[in-house]
Formats: C-alpha cells, structure tokens, sequence
C-alpha cells in the first residue's frame, strides 16, 4: 500500500473527546482509530463500530470446556478406574453426576475465561513481543488522540478539528 | 389516576371470578375427601380380597394414612399458593431494601413499582400464617405433622425440639416477623411519599437508615420464617442452607414479577420514563439470580447426596422417587431455561421474550415451593389438579387486586428521590 497521510488531533478530556467524535462522524469524515488512556463508555457507538463477537466465542468456549471435562471425568472416573463415589458403586456417569457437576463448572468456566483473554489479544494484535502502535506516548497519561485520514482536505479537516477542541493537530506521514 | 381506577375495577371483577372459582375447589376439595373415603374402603376390600391372608390391621393404617394425606391436599395447595405469593412481595421488599442501602441510582424510577407489590406483603403473610395456625387448630394437623400432640407423644425426635416447635411459639414468631416486615414497609412507603414532595433530603436519609436496619431483621427473619413455615414440614429432617434457598427463590420471583408489571404499566404508556436498559438490568438479575438460586440448590442436594446419610437423604430419596417430573422438571425452568434463553445481551431488552422467560422462572419457581411442602403432607398423592389451579388463582387475583389498587394511589414515578434524575438519564 502507498504511503498515506494521516492527521493526529489531540484532546486532553474524554466528554470533549465524545462530542468531538460525533461532529466529525456528523461531517461524513472516517476515524480510523482513536487512542485513550483508559476505556471511554460509549465511544464505541459512537465511532460506528460493529459490535463485538467476543461472547459468541466465549460461549462455544464455556461449551469446549464442558465438553472436555465431561469427556475426561468419564473416562478417568468411570471407565479406566471404575470409582465407588460416595458409597454408591453405579458406575454411570449419569448417576454420579451431581460429583463431577464442580468440575464441569469449573473447566466450562476455565476455558472460556482464558481462551477469550487470548482471543482478544489477538484480535487485538496483540501478541509477545510486539512492538507498540501507539503514535503518541502522551495517550497512556492523559491525552485522547484521534487518528483521521486525509484525502486532499487537510484544511478543511483541521478546521474542524480545531473547533470541536482539539489541543493539538499534527499531519503525519503513514508509512505501510 | 382514571386509568389506575379503570384497573381496579376490572381487577376486582376479576377478582370475583377468581374467589368462585377458588370456593369451587374448597367443594370440589370437599367432595374429594368424601370421594376418598369410598376410594379407601374399596381399596381396602380390594386389599382383604387380594391377600386374605394379609395384615388388616395394617391395611386400615395405611388407608387411613392416604385418607388423611388425601384430606391434606386442598390445604397444602392453599398454603403453598398463599406462601408463593406473600414470598414475591417479601422478596421485593428486600430488593427493594437493598437499592436504598446501596444508594442505586439505576432503580429509583421502579420504585412505585415495588412500593405496590409490597403492599400485598401485610395481607399475604397474615393469611399464610392464618393457614398455618388454622391446619392445627380448626384443621386436623394438616400442614404441620408436629402440630399434632398424638404425633408428638410417639416421637422423640420432635420432642427434642418441641421448645421451638410448638403452636404457641410459632403463632408468635410468625407475627413478630410479620410485624417487622410490616413497620419497615409502612415507613419506607411513607418517607417515599413525604420525599416526592419535600425541600431537603431527610426523609430520604430516614429511608436510607431503616433499610439498613431492615436487612439486618431480614435476613435473620427470613431464614427462621423459612424453617418454620416450609422446612418444618418434615419435622426430623434440616438443612442450614434452607434459609438462604428459600431466599434465592423469592428474591428471584420478586425481581421477575416487578419486571412484568413494569412491562405491564410501561406498555399501557404509564411509565413513560422507564427504558429499555432499566428492563436490560432487571433482567440481569432474573439471570443472575437464577443461577444463584441454582448454585445453592445444589451445594444443598450435593452434600446431602454425597454424604447419604439415612436422615437427611430420606429429603431427597420422596422428592426423586414420587416427585420425578416436579423435581427435574423445576431443574430445567428455573435454571437451563433462563440460562439459554437470558444468556445474550440484545434479548434481555425485549420485552416479549423477557415476558415469556419471567412467566416460566415464576411456574418454576412455584414449583419449588410445591416441592418443598407437598411431599411432607400428601406424600406420592399429588397432582396439580383443580385445588392447586383454584388457589393459584384466588391468591393471583388477591395479589393482583391490592397490587394496582396500591399502584393507582400514589404518582408512579417517585420524583423527590435525589437519584430520580440519574435513574432517567440511566443509560446502559
């Protein structure tokens, strides 16, 4: 892909942030991401973005891990070493249900908690030893930065910006 | 306020119906005792005929035994529907307790709401201890088998506990109980209504303070009502899980019936200032507690289970072997049910689908409670038949009638609540 230029608003608080996002979604501009130090309620409706999948994964997930500790218990408890539970020698799964039910709570719980962390980690592209995408350090303090791509309106772009209150516009050269 | 009256009325005539259907099944009941006798003596001939040689001494004994279990029907059926409903107005009246504890600001917009269907609390719990105390004087100890005198000569077990369980004590329990639940509930409606008009926030503080102080009374209250009203339905058997089991069981029907009359009222456009996130929270907790009601359901059954201790399993051993569809069939309503169906997000915010699953978690639920007090008092005689379907509706109608009658007499948004305009604006 050919090099892009992009503009980098910076604002200092996330309610000016919000109606900011909304102006510019008002002017038909397109955000391309946006940087906040910590998690803004609703800026996600507010860019537009699809909403997240992550539960459905993070029930077939919970169903994995169900599956798996049924699948083990029976055949650790029932089949390869037949186990008296509780004085009551049945044999059957079923019937010595209500022992195992902790387990399979716990293992359905257990697979889907971890494997969602890491499904969105990489979802997010996040991964070891990556390095950072930040632009800016200042947005891990206390700077919210909105990253806009620019088709030959810079002018009319930072006029914009500028009067939804943005502290700071620096046009940036992506390279990809 | 003509729109509150328009629903008195038509509840009232409702109403009617529903007393004459439930003096129908106080016949029917009746006819049904007389009709058993006849079934027991031909069972009886039956008996003699097929084993001449059997004991007829112990034939008589056991017919009398299903004889009397047969009487006991219609009052268990009176008292579980009488119970199920006094327990969602009690378990309202702690939700209820708990948002001003907590200071919620999500929930003050359904708090005229709640204040309605804990209006039903007073009446409720009066005639369900009136049935209770009523089954051991006018009644021949149909609900309570400790009751009994005879009963207690021959066992030693509930001899040992007679310093608890006896009628007395129990009539006086119940009414401090009672009374306690009553004052705070009288209070709390009052500085609710003072505070609507009101220039500072004292009454709301008042509010605040007995609420605390009524969660406390509460949850010691709550667990003794529950061993005396249900668990001592089987005098020798105990679980000291029981009080927070009936709890769960009650917080969760109180929060699914003040989200259908929300429903109710906000479709008839009353509540104009209710939105969909409030009902997305309501329904939360109808998942949420569920689930907790499930989780001490089983922490109860598994240790009495794994254990299998003759004197505590016997609980389980009657409910699984003569009650094998209501035991299981609870297990489904009340827990894979609302697990499935109030699991994602976008159908906790509609209201048909959210209808639908709070109708099935309240059948549940009432399920639960036939299952604590039926097999204790008829035994494998049971069914849900006329008795059982006429008390549900007779205590229905009651609770619907004092419900909207309490609902038409005061605004239904509770607008001198400090948290009123956060709760409005509340956005999920």
């Amino acid at each position: 892909m050919e090099s892009s230029k992009v503009i980098h608003a910076i604002y200092t608080d996330d309610d000016v942030l919000m109606s900011a996002v909304k102006q510019v979604k008002a002017a038909k501009h397109h955000i391309e991401e946006i940087y906040t130090p910590f998690p803004v309620h609703g800026l996600d409706k507010a860019m537009g973005l699809a909403p997240t999948r992550l539960a459905i994964c993070a029930f077939i997930y919970g169903c994995i891990g169900l599956t798996v500790a049924t699948t083990m218990m029976n055949f650790i408890m029932i089949e390869d070493w037949p186990q008296n539970i509780g004085g009551k020698p049945s044999f059957s799964y079923l019937e010595n249900m209500p022992a195992f039910v902790p387990i399979m709570f716990e293992l359905t719980v257990f697979f889907a908690a971890h494997l969602m962390v890491i499904t969105f980690y990489l979802r997010s592209r996040m991964w070891p030893f990556k390095s950072a995408e930040n632009p800016d350090p200042r947005t891990t303090d206390d700077h919210f930065l909105m990253e806009i791509p620019v088709h030959n309106n810079e002018t009319e772009l930072s006029d914009l910006l500028k009067e939804t209150g943005a502290v700071e516009i620096k046009l940036v050269d992506k390279a990809h | 306020m003509g729109v509150g009256y328009g629903f008195m009325s038509s509840h009232k005539s409702l109403e009617e119906v529903k007393t004459m259907l439930a003096e129908e099944s106080a016949h029917h009941g009746g006819g049904h005792e007389a009709a058993t006798t006849h079934a027991v003596d031909a069972h009886d001939n039956h008996g003699e005929a097929a084993h001449a040689e059997a004991d007829a001494h112990h034939g008589d004994e056991h017919a009398k035994h299903v004889q009397h279990q047969l009487a006991n029907r219609p009052w268990s059926a009176l008292y579980v529907a009488a119970f199920f409903f006094m327990m969602i107005a009690l378990g309202v009246l702690a939700f209820y307790a708990i948002q001003f504890a907590a200071q919620a600001g999500w929930s003050p917009v359904l708090f005229r709401v709640m204040e309605g269907i804990t209006a039903y609390l007073l009446p409720g719990a009066i005639i369900v201890l009136l049935i209770a105390v009523a089954s051991g004087t006018i009644g021949h100890y149909n609900i309570f088998v400790w009751m009994d005198p005879e009963v207690v000569a021959h066992d030693e077990l509930i001899q040992g506990k007679s310093g608890w369980l006896n009628l007395p004590a129990f009539a006086i329990r119940g009414l401090i109980f009672i009374a306690g639940w009553a004052t705070y509930r009288h209070f709390a409606r009052k500085f609710s209504l003072a505070q609507d008009e009101a220039t500072d926030n004292s009454n709301f503080k008042r509010s605040f303070r007995i609420a605390a102080g009524f969660l406390v009374f509460f949850i010691y209250s709550e667990s003794m009502m529950s061993w005396d009203w249900i668990m001592s339905v089987d005098p020798h058997w105990f679980s000291t899980l029981f009080g927070w089991y009936v709890f769960a069981s009650m917080f969760v029907s109180g929060i699914t019936v003040i989200a259908l009359i929300t429903m109710y009222l906000k479709s008839k456009d009353l509540l104009p200032f209710v939105n969909d996130s409030h009902l997305h929270d309501l329904a939360k907790f109808m998942f949420g507690i569920s689930i907790f009601w499930t989780y001490l359901w089983f922490s109860q059954f598994m240790l009495i289970w794994y254990s299998n201790i003759p004197e505590e399993v016997t609980y389980f051993v009657t409910r699984i072997e003569d009650y094998k569809l209501p035991f299981f069939g609870m297990l489904v309503l009340n827990f894979l049910f609302p697990l499935l169906i109030l699991m994602n997000s976008d159908y906790k915010r509609i209201p048909w689908f959210v209808v639908m699953a709070g109708l099935v978690i309240l059948f549940g639920h009432y399920i639960d409670i036939f299952n604590m007090i039926m097999p204790a008092t008829v035994g494998d005689r049971w069914f849900i038949g006329i008795p059982e379907i006429g008390s549900i509706l007779l205590f229905a109608g009651l609770f619907i009638f004092i419900v909207f009658t309490a609902l038409s007499k005061a605004p239904l948004l509770a607008k001198g609540n400090p948290y009123i305009k956060e709760s409005e604006h509340f956005h999920y």
